[in-house]
């Protein structure tokens, strides 16, 4: 599973910082990214699918 | 304020009515169906947007929908001769850019998680003080004891204005949002907010802290230091915008808790399900309704809309939209699909949403893991406020 932010939608919601801080960051603007490179552990991927259900711009993609 | 009962929903609104105060949701649910953008003709008239496609459409067409005026209530009289006004009104929440941009970027900061993280072991410290007040007794007002002490003392500490002033500055806030009808109350909220930040900034200006108003005095902003207006505009809308809100949202909570044992039983024994369980209740219990004005005359969802028309962007009940979200109506403790505008969305998107949702979380935590078990005192009159901010005032609650 590969996990990528839409900078152009992202609004500073956080809330897949709040959801799952160990795959997102977000800066002092609110501008998230994520945190690792390549693909997400095998156990965080309820948890990065958990984040991108819950962000309000529709800015988090997955792909499996 | 003697009120005309409301006709019908459809063309004669009234978010202050005491019926849709009491019980939105229903009222909701039959606009979403049969009317999803009404109508009103009071307070110099408005629209009401109830579906989340609706609602976030708009929230993101700011070229559409300006923000120079976010009152849900207007208020029936101009204002008089003498009357204090904030003349750039609350930047960023109440202006568009270029205002909006650099305004929020200087708020920002002191909102990010980061900065938030800071809080957590003070507002943590707060929740168990004040419960340490009342568990004895067995009872308390959880809104009035509780949650309405929390959010105001942390605002306190950003601002760097004392604490000690929590009653005077919730009152204030109360009069500007709850009292919006009241011309004496929110002339009399506006001046006391103006009058004290003016003296604050004045004594910031000699002696600066580290706080947000020391910041806002001695920042320049294209090489000339903010505009006095601005900086007092700033000020006012984080005293305005972060009490009032969040301590709704953490009253509608914990009501939810004293009525639903279950829910409370399987949050205590289940903690893990805190995370998203907090953004449950945002969603379901969402408190804040924001407005817009028309900038040009269109159309929208066939509704003629004119320029200077007020239009409400109903986020709570977007965020009960069966259309959008299954079982809408239920709290689901695990919710995975949860898009919640609690916060709204798009450019405007709630400058302090990361210190309401800790407050609202470390509020939960600390009172669950000290009143394991409540419920609703007998016969308890819950009182709820609505209009911009929906929350319970009073809410008596009873524990072993």
């Amino acid at each position: 599973m590969r996990i990528t932010v839409d900078a152009s939608k992202c609004q500073g919601h956080a809330r897949c910082y709040a959801l799952a801080p160990e795959l997102f960051d977000v800066d002092d603007y609110g501008q998230s990214t994520v945190r690792i490179d390549g693909d997400v552990p095998v156990e965080l991927e309820d948890r990065a699918r958990l984040a991108s259900a819950n962000c309000p711009e529709f800015a988090i993609d997955i792909v499996e | 304020m003697e009120r005309a009962p409301v006709k019908d929903w459809e063309t004669d609104f009234d978010v202050m009515d005491p019926a849709y105060v009491l019980d939105p949701f229903t009222i909701w649910d039959q606009l979403r169906e049969v009317c999803p953008v009404a109508r009103t003709e009071r307070r110099h008239g408005a629209w009401l947007l109830t579906t989340y496609e609706d609602v976030t459409a708009a929230a993101h067409d700011v070229k559409t929908f300006s923000s120079l005026e976010v009152g849900v209530i207007a208020p029936e009289e101009e204002p008089e001769e003498g009357d204090l006004v904030l003349e750039y009104g609350l930047p960023p929440i109440s202006s568009d850019a270029p205002l909006h941009t650099w305004t929020r970027r200087l708020l920002l900061p002191w909102f990010s998680h980061r900065r938030v993280d800071e809080y957590e072991v003070v507002t943590r410290e707060l929740c168990q003080n004040l419960i340490g007040g009342f568990i004895e007794a067995g009872h308390a007002d959880s809104a009035a004891d509780y949650a309405q002490q929390i959010p105001v003392r942390i605002i306190a500490k950003i601002l760097g204005v004392p604490d000690s002033l929590s009653d005077t500055f919730t009152g204030w806030v109360r009069d500007v949002l709850e009292f919006a009808d009241d011309r004496d109350r929110v002339r009399r909220g506006v001046e006391g907010i103006i009058n004290y930040l003016v003296e604050e900034v004045a004594r910031r200006r000699e002696d600066p802290r580290d706080d947000l108003i020391s910041e806002l005095v001695h920042t320049e902003h294209e090489g000339a230091p903010i505009d006095e207006g601005i900086v007092i505009g700033i000020a006012a809308l984080v005293l305005i915008a972060g009490i009032d809100t969040t301590w709704s949202a953490i009253g509608s909570s914990l009501w939810h808790l004293a009525n639903n044992p279950d829910d409370t039983a399987r949050l205590v024994a289940e903690p893990e399900l805190m995370d998203t369980a907090i953004e449950e209740f945002l969603r379901a219990y969402s408190p804040v309704t924001m407005a817009r004005v028309v900038t040009h005359d269109t159309e929208f969802k066939g509704c003629p809309m004119h320029e200077g028309d007020k239009v409400l962007m109903n986020f709570p009940s977007a965020n009960r939209d069966p259309a959008f979200f299954e079982d809408a109506d239920k709290v689901i403790l695990d919710r995975i699909q949860n898009r919640h505008v609690a916060f709204g969305s798009g450019i405007h998107r709630c400058a302090g949403s990361n210190l309401a949702r800790m407050e609202l979380r470390v509020a939960i935590e600390e009172w669950l893991r000290q009143i394991p078990t409540f419920q609703m005192a007998d016969g308890a009159e819950v009182t709820w406020a609505g209009g911009q901010v929906r929350g319970p005032r009073v809410l008596p609650v009873v524990f072993p």
